[in-house]
């Protein structure tokens, strides 16, 4: 009797390891979105039909963890298989330790433009290493049906926009819904945001670069006082609260005015169960409306992991990513990004359309310091982090965060010049 | 007559500790002094070493360049102290009280509250660190409320418990301090139940007090595991890291309040969200990290506990 219970206990262990022995190669995709998961598992369902021989899982890490822990799993030669890229700098350093995989001939790459593989190639062009996978555009998301019962209208400068601020104030409500744990939250969505109308754009930008343009100049020290200002209006303990909080307290009403991005409306969509919309970041008083300037950003692409142990399907999930398919059940799922590919797509979603709508109107640029600006210590991104955090906490002036981050450029980028 | 205590054969005592000390050599020894000699060197972004002497360590103290490694140690060294002054200030002198009141003989449910007691210590630190942030935070939390609950509103910082930077350190470690106090109590507990019930009952002859009891007799023999603990709080303290993780990330707000030794080292050594990793500042500040604790540890293996064993 003992020995039939034993065989049989060892036949059904048997059971699971034969059923792996079939040929589904898993693989995982490690990503900062961890708002995606849903959305992910619907675009995968298309990829897992279309293709039944790999099985791909995604698996988001917090997003300030992410980076960190991506560079060294990287260099232990770990980590997922599939990996989103931030653009820019930050993906461009982790190729050149060697840890993603060249995918320079991967056929369908000539769907996208050169400003897009820009985002994820080196320098000279030569090297690309992720496919590109949607842009996304800075901006403010209201809600709506709170304006409209407070008799408000969406902001174009920035006197109109801080008397909203201000009318919100009065009737109770709280008027911003951005928060100061994260030190990231208000330096790419305040500063970011700002930035490319205070001064100008994209021009701004390649003089920053080119170093004919300084931090303290005055059109920056206008976007840093404008965004002092915003202190009062930000939620009580807004230096406790992080932003996975702050996402959850705009669509439950608690904050009126949320200044984020186009990345936020599929978050928004489940949660909120008011009429959202969305306004350009404003102008300073004295400009004219038609020199705005958004920051549309090249953000997101997806690459392979250089040591991964199944090549061949993940370049096969890569090259699906360039087809027209993908790019409309992404669309679809991911309202806000913007696919980076030229095929057509249909874009369902009211708000996202609004914000794609800009894009006519305004010039475009990206985030200031994605470029070039972050890959020596101390890096670009990290000195604005640092600074507009604690300017907004009243810990330094703008005066003092506009000095502080041009000397610690000056300190590498502009004394290699 | 034979005594019992023949030395054996030299050959027998090597046999037995030789595979120990490989372990421990090749695992724990050859990794210290390999890290201790990564500090002499700065990596460059391809991996390769080139040696600068001194240089990390002279740039812990005085940075000159924008990069303020010497004003984030100085900070994470004074948090650490801080840290590790509050676990043993609040820490274990509770705990031995505790333990004291768990020794009282006849103490109905002894048991019971020993495990109530201890069970936070099993608990995961992130579980434990997630749900007390849920219940700071100053939109949907409850110790906010409570506290006002008592009357005491006027301490709740405008900025929350964890974004002020005054209290975002104390807090943090007051949550440490609630999870492992079952450890010096356990500690103090044992040691406490093995002094000898004779001199407990020569003393209530003699018309001791319980508190007499306890300062004049009690105490004395439980100084040693004081020490004990002592030294263990001063090492634990000075590697954590996960206490401030699981709350606060590794940027260790509001503006590094919160940052201490640990959680310093692996943001240098691993970067953050926008900090480049740099293995050899990294190796550096675990090298002094290693002295800190060195120089405590002998301070007490030499001039504290002669003093604190009775013989």
């Amino acid at each position: 009797m003992k020995k039939v219970i034993m065989v049989t206990l060892l036949l059904i262990l048997a059971l699971p390891m034969s059923l792996q022995a079939q040929d589904v190669v898993e693989l995982t995709m490690g990503s900062w979105r961890t708002e995606d998961i849903e959305q992910w598992a619907n675009i995968l369902e298309v990829f897992h039909a279309a293709h039944p021989e790999i099985h791909v899982n995604f698996e988001p890490t917090l997003n300030t963890e992410y980076d960190a822990q991506l560079t060294n799993q990287l260099a232990g030669g770990v980590g997922p298989d599939l990996i989103t890229c931030r653009p820019f700098d930050r993906a461009l350093l982790n190729y050149q330790a060697g840890g993603m995989a060249n995918i320079s001939d991967l056929p369908g790459l000539e769907n996208f433009s050169d400003v897009a593989l820009g985002a994820w190639s080196t320098d000279d062009g030569a090297e690309t290493y992720c496919v590109p996978m949607a842009s996304v555009i800075h901006g403010f998301i209201y809600n709506k049906t709170l304006f409209d019962e407070l008799g408000l209208e969406a902001p174009t400068t920035e006197s109109e926009f801080f008397a909203v601020l201000d009318a919100l104030l009065e009737a109770g409500e709280t008027p911003l819904g951005i928060s100061t744990k994260d030190q990231w939250t208000t330096a790419t969505m305040g500063f970011n945001n700002l930035w490319p109308n205070f001064c100008n754009g994209e021009e701004t930008r390649q003089a920053i670069l080119a170093g004919e343009a300084k931090f303290t100049d005055e059109c920056f020290i206008d976007v840093l006082e404008s965004l002092a200002a915003w202190a009062p209006y930000l939620p009580a303990g807004h230096e406790s609260i992080g932003y996975a909080d702050a996402q959850q307290t705009f669509p439950l009403g608690l904050t009126a005015i949320y200044p984020s991005g186009s990345w936020e409306i599929p978050l928004f969509n489940d949660l909120a169960d008011f009429e959202m919309g969305a306004f350009k970041p404003y102008l300073p008083d004295d400009k004219d409306p038609s020199e705005c300037s958004i920051s549309d950003h090249v953000d997101i692409a997806i690459g392979m992991n250089a040591n991964t142990e199944h090549p061949e399907e993940a370049r096969i999930f890569l090259e699906w990513l360039t087809t027209a398919d993908f790019a409309q059940v992404f669309s679809d799922n991911q309202p806000g990004f913007f696919s980076l590919s030229t095929h057509p797509v249909e874009l369902s979603d009211p708000l996202a359309a609004e914000f794609v709508s800009w894009r006519e109107d305004c010039t475009e640029t990206i985030r200031m310091f994605d470029q070039f600006l972050s890959r020596g210590e101390p890096g670009g991104n990290q000195l604005m982090n640092e600074n507009i955090n604690v300017m907004i906490q009243g810990g330094v002036t703008p005066q003092e965060a506009a000095d502080n981050i041009q000397a610690g450029l000056d300190d590498w980028y502009y004394s290699e010049d | 007559m034979r005594s019992n205590n023949i030395r054996p054969p030299w050959h027998v005592l090597v046999a037995f500790i030789v595979p120990a000390l490989i372990i421990y050599t090749v695992f724990m020894v050859y990794p210290l002094f390999d890290s201790m000699r990564l500090a002499l060197y700065q990596q460059q972004a391809d991996g390769s070493q080139v040696w600068v002497g001194l240089e990390n360590f002279i740039r812990l103290f005085n940075d000159e360049r924008t990069t303020d490694f010497d004003i984030r140690f100085i900070n994470a060294l004074l948090h650490t102290f801080i840290f590790f002054a509050i676990f043993m200030l609040v820490q274990n002198p509770m705990g031995l009280f505790l333990a004291g009141l768990l020794s009282i003989k006849g103490l109905r449910g002894a048991a019971v509250y020993r495990s109530i007691l201890f069970v936070p210590t099993t608990m995961s630190i992130v579980i434990v660190g997630w749900i007390w942030t849920l219940m700071l935070n100053p939109l949907w939390g409850i110790v906010s409320d409570i506290v006002a609950g008592v009357g005491l509103e006027s301490i709740i910082p405008k900025a929350g418990w964890l974004g002020d930077p005054n209290t975002a350190l104390p807090v943090v470690t007051l949550v440490g301090v609630w999870q492992y106090i079952g450890m010096p109590m356990i500690l103090f507990l044992a040691s406490l139940i093995g002094i000898d019930d004779d001199l407990i009952e020569a003393a209530k002859v003699d018309g001791a007090t319980g508190w007499d009891i306890f300062w004049r007799i009690k105490f004395p023999l439980v100084l040693p595991t004081a020490g004990v603990v002592a030294v263990l709080t001063f090492t634990a303290n000075f590697v954590a890291f996960d206490n401030v993780f699981v709350m606060q990330g590794t940027q260790a707000g509001p503006s590094f309040a919160t940052d201490i030794l640990g959680t310093y080292f692996y943001r240098v050594t691993f970067g953050g969200a926008s900090l480049l990793p740099n293995t050899s500042m990294g190796a550096t500040i675990a090298t002094m990290i290693f002295f800190i604790i060195l120089i405590g540890v002998l301070f007490y293996l030499f001039i504290l506990r002669p003093r604190l064993i009775r013989d």
